[in-house]
């Protein structure tokens, strides 16, 4: 049965879930789109921030109030992963692609089966006073989870753009990802702006991951589905390129609200890993590619 | 050095059918029937570790779709069931055809997309695939399908001693392909890739065809070790039969024992899959992914080469020593 009226309802919501996916993603863009590092731990760490927030609920801790507290965590979380990586593979050269990608495949499933032991299977939720209700904007009601997330996550790119462009930290950190010998010739060292950047974009997850739970239930094996939608993010927006996820993150949420609504939920895991082939396929470089 | 290759080849043989009898003699005299339940997914894992290896050690493409290609094996071997009641050696044999083909085309989907966006290619026809599956309702939908196993045929007193002793042979296949593989032209060529795919196919390797052959024989195999598994559960459901476990596992068993060599993989498989169902057994079955992972993380990080790579730096000290 089709309705316009359906197919609206399911453009206006899939536009902010689709910011929310920009904000989920914006991290890798950073790590894997700026820095080349093949971090396929992002979104178990994603799922990892989700129950850090969860933990901080229970001191009555505002979800994004938690995202904020774990960021700086997650900073020296990035570091440390960035520096075994660096220590371990970058630095011996050859072979960096099958064990580096082998090394976060490794550590993603260690997160993954650590929250399985520690706190079980169960789905988990938080609590704020702006989960549950919902508003009305022209005859469309919309979850006051979603315009939360949606707001957190046009505040998140934006400030990631402006820090990228307009700082001089920002602009190290593309300069590392344009030409790394050009920049060790400068007498400036790749090694500790990239480890700064991977900081960075961890640090960025931890709200992330709070935007999550505030957005639906979280379980360990989450991550699984976050791997399809933030890598197609990425490389849909075109590596590295900040406005780009977010026109990316737009393109898929839209999508999959679309195709959830006209044929039901068994399909929707499947509709960001499709689009991810198809980008591959036909425009491996990406929306905004360089 | 011919004889000495020969002399070589013929020991690998002798081996290959000293192991075939071994467990055909287990299966008629062994009573404990826990002994080949267990004995059957060590060995399945032998084969799902050997087929990853041939694209992902040989070639170094990492594929994290081996549970696409088992899940699809442990469909096809449903749908036959079903759809026309297929004994089970022919229902590997399609499974094997449905693998090859399924390898082809994932091959050609993917193989021109390097490192990184090869891997998560994979995932995503993995996920794709247990979609597909979930939707279909003919093998059972999201929920799953029970499955009747036939009676079993003399001289096997149980299925699963007869599912054991079929897991053995196909071990020896496989581990006989892969050793071709790596010993012939088409193993130098992959080698080649590996080191420098550009400075491979500015030689005139021809570099996508020797990866499709590749991407087809791994793919064949994995589907074949996964049909099986729909009678040896007698249960089927997408969930676990696309289990990213799979990918994990035989992705760390070749890499823990070692990618250069043939038997690193069957050294890792044997090594993971006994102790992953010794501590099933005695603790959970989440502690097993968890020894899965780090020790995956412990080998990549502090022996890059293996199983294989300690035993020869040990081998090469020894020899220094000794004189």
């Amino acid at each position: 049965m089709f309705s316009w009226e359906l197919l609206l309802d399911a453009i206006v919501l899939g536009t902010m879930v689709g910011c929310f996916y920009a904000a989920v993603s914006i991290g890798l863009s950073i790590s894997f789109g700026l820095l080349d590092v093949p971090n396929v731990a992002h979104p178990a760490l994603l799922v990892l921030a989700s129950y850090g927030a969860w933990l901080l609920g229970d001191f009555d801790i505002d979800p994004i109030l938690a995202g904020l507290l774990l960021m700086p965590v997650f900073f020296v979380l990035g570091i440390a992963l960035y520096r075994t990586y660096h220590e371990t593979f970058e630095k011996r050269g050859s072979d960096a692609g099958v064990r580096g990608l082998a090394f976060f495949f490794g550590i993603a499933f260690i997160i993954e089966v650590g929250i399985i032991m520690a706190f079980g299977v169960d789905q988990r939720t938080v609590q704020a006073f702006y989960i549950g209700k919902s508003i009305e904007i022209f005859d469309i009601r919309i979850p006051m989870r979603m315009v939360v997330a949606f707001a957190m996550a046009l505040l998140l790119s934006l400030a990631l753009t402006f820090y990228l462009s307009k700082t001089f930290l920002g602009r190290a950190i593309r300069a590392v990802a344009q030409d790394e010998g050009a920049l060790r010739l400068m007498g400036a060292d790749p090694v500790a702006i990239k480890q700064w950047a991977f900081g960075i974009a961890t640090a960025v997850v931890a709200l992330a991951g709070a935007l999550l739970i505030i957005v639906q239930p979280v379980e360990p094996t989450l991550d699984r589905a976050y791997i399809g939608r933030t890598f197609c993010v990425v490389v849909m927006a075109g590596l590295g390129s900040m406005s780009g996820t977010l026109l990316a993150g737009v393109i898929l949420g839209v999508a999959e609200t679309v195709v959830l609504t006209m044929f039901g939920a068994s399909w929707a895991p499947a509709i960001s890993f499709t689009l991810l082939l198809i980008v591959l396929g036909v425009r491996p470089q990406g929306l905004f590619g360089r | 050095m011919m004889m000495r290759g020969l002399g070589r080849g013929l020991g690998f043989w002798i081996g290959a059918a000293v192991f075939i009898a071994l467990a055909f003699a287990m299966a008629l005299t062994i009573r404990n029937e826990y002994a080949f339940f267990a004995g059957f997914v060590v060995l399945q894992f032998i084969v799902l570790a050997t087929a990853w290896n041939i694209l992902g050690g040989y070639a170094g493409y990492v594929n994290f779709g081996t549970s696409a290609f088992f899940g699809v094996g442990v469909y096809t071997a449903v749908f036959l069931l079903k759809a026309v009641a297929a004994p089970l050696w022919i229902q590997i044999g399609v499974a094997a055809l449905v693998g090859a083909a399924l390898g082809l085309g994932v091959g050609l989907l993917t193989l021109r997309l390097r490192g990184i966006f090869f891997s998560i290619a994979t995932v995503a026809i993995t996920i794709i695939a247990e979609t597909l599956i979930t939707n279909w309702k003919f093998v059972g939908g999201a929920t799953g399908v029970q499955l009747l196993r036939p009676p079993v045929t003399s001289p096997f007193d149980s299925y699963n001693k007869m599912l054991f002793v079929l897991a053995a042979v196909m071990v020896v296949i496989a581990v006989a392909l892969a050793r071709h593989v790596q010993n012939s032209g088409i193993g130098r060529g992959l080698r080649a890739i590996r080191d420098d795919e550009i400075a491979a196919e500015c030689s005139g390797v021809p570099t996508l065809n020797l990866k499709l052959v590749a991407c087809a024989l791994s793919g064949a195999l994995m589907c074949a070790a996964g049909a099986p598994s729909a009678m040896y559960l007698q249960f089927a459901d997408p969930v676990s039969a696309f289990n990213l476990n799979y990918s994990v596992s035989a992705l760390a068993m070749s890499l823990i024992g070692g990618t250069s060599h043939w038997i690193g993989p069957v050294l890792g498989a044997i090594l993971l899959a006994t102790t992953q169902q010794l501590l099933t057994v005695t603790i959970s079955s989440e502690i097993n992914v968890l020894v899965l992972g780090v020790m995956l993380v412990l080998f990549v990080v502090v022996a890059p080469e293996g199983i294989i790579g300690l035993a020869r730096k040990v081998w090469r000290l020894v020899r220094r020593g000794a004189p």
